[in-house]
């Protein structure tokens, strides 16, 4: 069964314009002019239940956008939209039991009152029953630590301290689907690890769907099966993300360095007939670039199998955020062909 | 569900207990506020036996049980929900199983609670041993009023949640609450009672929501109004109820289509 299913989803907003000048400003007293501005443009998807999805863009892409409309904040301008089997913005309060929502942003808890009435609070507005509740406290209290944060006031703890108890409010009520709008913003390398094994500890062992937006992408690399990626309202790549890296990865790169120095032309030599690229780093260290075609070690074998000695080398790997760099700069145009379906 | 909107009274009341200095000034503010207008009625009244139909026992009532009713309908709503649709938190709260607005009225209410029970009723004590008050000692006339500020805590907070929820449709509201605020102490009776209108502005004022507020349930009290005419006075209270739940409704649901969360 599909646990979100989207279809050809729309938003559009209404923006007020502010005209120029005394005369503008005088104008726009008695008449606004407004200028319609699309968030998401018919975009498709389909997420099957237990899988963690990662949902990615450069700011004003239109994730949050697509979030809200998820979880029944926003009502869409057109377009089809099924989560857990529930039109989301049409069955609100049905809907809402099974999702859990957290924005990295924003907290759910009461600022004023201990995180434990907040979390009774939410016992009785999700009519979780009391032994129930125990027990889910109990296990999350437990896999996060919490246990002597909870009689403290939310506005007395800390981000991470914060951001865990969130965790915990949105899944009290054991929602299938958890839905999280950078869940790890702001928060220290420590937290953020602790939290991203949390987060496939519960999709493992519960089976909870989990769609993330973040700009981090090693929640992406810790966490995703599987990658959407949205520019200016437009699914630019929905797959795997060994498959995004092997598209994009613009191919590796081995550093070499020698005893002694060496000049370009020399090494160029040694790879003749491959399509590599060397640049020189300084007298003793060159670098060859090779394609995604071609395997390294018939580029190292070579080298290595020369009469120059070699005292180091390294091999890199493009990692994602340079692939997701590129692909946001280039845009769409060659991203077209990758969307799936 | 009930028990989930019982325990935000009870959280609102909590809060409101934590912030204790607050408290302190609320009931010193309301017995000054109750001890100025006795003063300046008192001035005004002069050697005068009675104005605008009040003695000054009358009068002095009015002013005490008017300020009592406003402790309890009197509450924020309108800034709260406009400050969280200015800021977004209004999203959070959508993604619970639970009626918003229901629990911006819940809160509203712990937080009249709150005074009501809390800075009213001992400002209430000390107003009775300074000044010339005089309680009815009709247990129904007791009944009928607490009935009444019930429903003028209902239409206040409506006329608060209308308020509120137009920052959905502006950027900012301010003016607004403002204008809301003043027309509400000026026309509800807290100020001036209504007799003291002339005649024409009496006539529009019976077909404002205002009066239903402070006006109405203070003459009950008082005694300016009694038997059919007290009861017709709560026909009043609930027709206004009752006729204003539609323009909420349709503000909140043309809110929720057009709603745009800030920071999206």
């Amino acid at each position: 069964m599909l646990a979100i299913d989207v279809h050809q989803l729309r938003k559009q907003f209404k923006v007020q314009k502010n005209r120029e000048g005394l005369k503008g400003a005088l104008l726009d007293l008695f008449k606004r002019e407004h200028t319609e501005v699309t968030a998401v443009k018919d975009i498709s998807f389909q997420i099957p239940q237990g899988e963690i999805c990662g949902y990615i863009g450069e700011n004003g892409a239109g994730k949050s956008t697509t979030i809200k409309m998820l979880t029944g904040i926003l009502v869409p301008t057109s377009g089809r939209l099924l989560v857990n089997g529930y039109v989301p913005y049409k069955e609100r309060e049905q809907f809402v039991r099974g999702i859990g929502v957290v924005f990295g942003q924003r907290s759910q808890l009461w600022w004023d009152i201990g995180v434990i009435e907040s979390f009774r609070l939410l016992r009785k507005v999700y009519r979780v029953d009391e032994a129930d509740f125990k027990r889910r406290l109990d296990e999350l209290v437990e896999t996060l630590q919490l246990g002597d944060l909870l009689n403290r006031p939310v506005r007395k703890l800390s981000l991470g301290q914060r951001m865990r108890c969130e965790l915990v409010a949105a899944l009290l009520h054991q929602p299938s689907i958890l839905f999280l709008d950078e869940p790890t913003i702001g928060l220290d390398i420590v937290v953020k690890t602790e939290i991203r094994e949390f987060l496939k500890k519960l999709n493992r062992e519960h089976g909870t769907t989990i769609l993330l937006t973040t700009h981090d992408l090693q929640d992406i690399e810790a966490l995703c099966s599987r990658v959407i990626m949205l520019d200016d309202g437009r699914i630019i790549y929905d797959g795997g993300l060994e498959e995004l890296k092997e598209r994009w990865g613009k191919g590796r790169e081995v550093q070499f360095q020698f005893t002694d120095p060496i000049p370009l032309a020399a090494v160029s030599a040694l790879t003749s007939g491959l399509d590599v690229r060397w640049t020189k780093e300084n007298e003793v260290t060159a670098k060859v670039w090779i394609p995604r075609e071609l395997n390294v070690s018939d580029v190292l074998s070579r080298v290595v199998g020369s009469s120059a000695e070699i005292s180091d080398i390294k091999i890199f790997e493009t990692n994602t955020d340079e692939i997701v760099r590129e692909i946001y700069r280039t845009g769409s145009p060659e991203a077209k062909e990758a969307v799936r379906g | 569900m009930a028990s989930a909107y019982l325990d935000f009274i009870r959280i609102r009341f909590l809060m409101m207990l934590a912030y204790r200095v607050n408290y302190y000034s609320g009931i010193v503010i309301y017995a000054i506020n109750i001890g100025a207008y006795y003063f300046m009625w008192k001035a005004i009244y002069g050697s005068a036996e009675t104005l605008g139909g009040f003695t000054v026992a009358q009068m002095t009532t009015y002013i005490a049980v008017s300020w009592m009713a406003r402790a309890f309908y009197f509450n924020n709503l309108d800034r709260e929900i406009s400050n969280e649709i200015r800021d977004g938190s209004v999203a959070v709260q959508m993604t619970r199983p639970i009626s918003y607005l229901m629990v911006k009225m819940m809160q509203g209410f712990g937080e009249g609670l709150f005074r009501l029970l809390l800075f009213m009723a001992p400002g209430m004590i000390v107003a009775i041993l300074i000044f010339p008050v005089s309680l009815p000692t009709d247990p129904l006339r007791w009944a009928m009023f607490f009935v009444m500020i019930w429903f003028s805590f209902l239409i206040n907070s409506q006329l608060n949640i209308l308020t509120g929820l137009f920052a959905f449709f502006v950027e900012n509201n301010e003016g607004l609450m403002r204008l809301k605020r003043v027309l509400i102490d000026l026309l509800s009776g807290v100020i001036l009672p209504m007799t003291f209108f002339p005649g024409w502005a009496r006539a529009i004022l019976d077909w404002l929501p205002f009066q239903a507020i402070t006006y109405l349930p203070g003459s009950v009290f008082t005694g300016r109004l009694s038997g059919g005419d007290a009861w017709n006075a709560l026909l009043v209270q609930f027709v206004w109820f009752a006729a204003l739940i539609v323009p909420i409704w349709l503000m909140w649901r043309a809110a929720r289509k057009r709603l745009f969360v800030q920071g999206g």
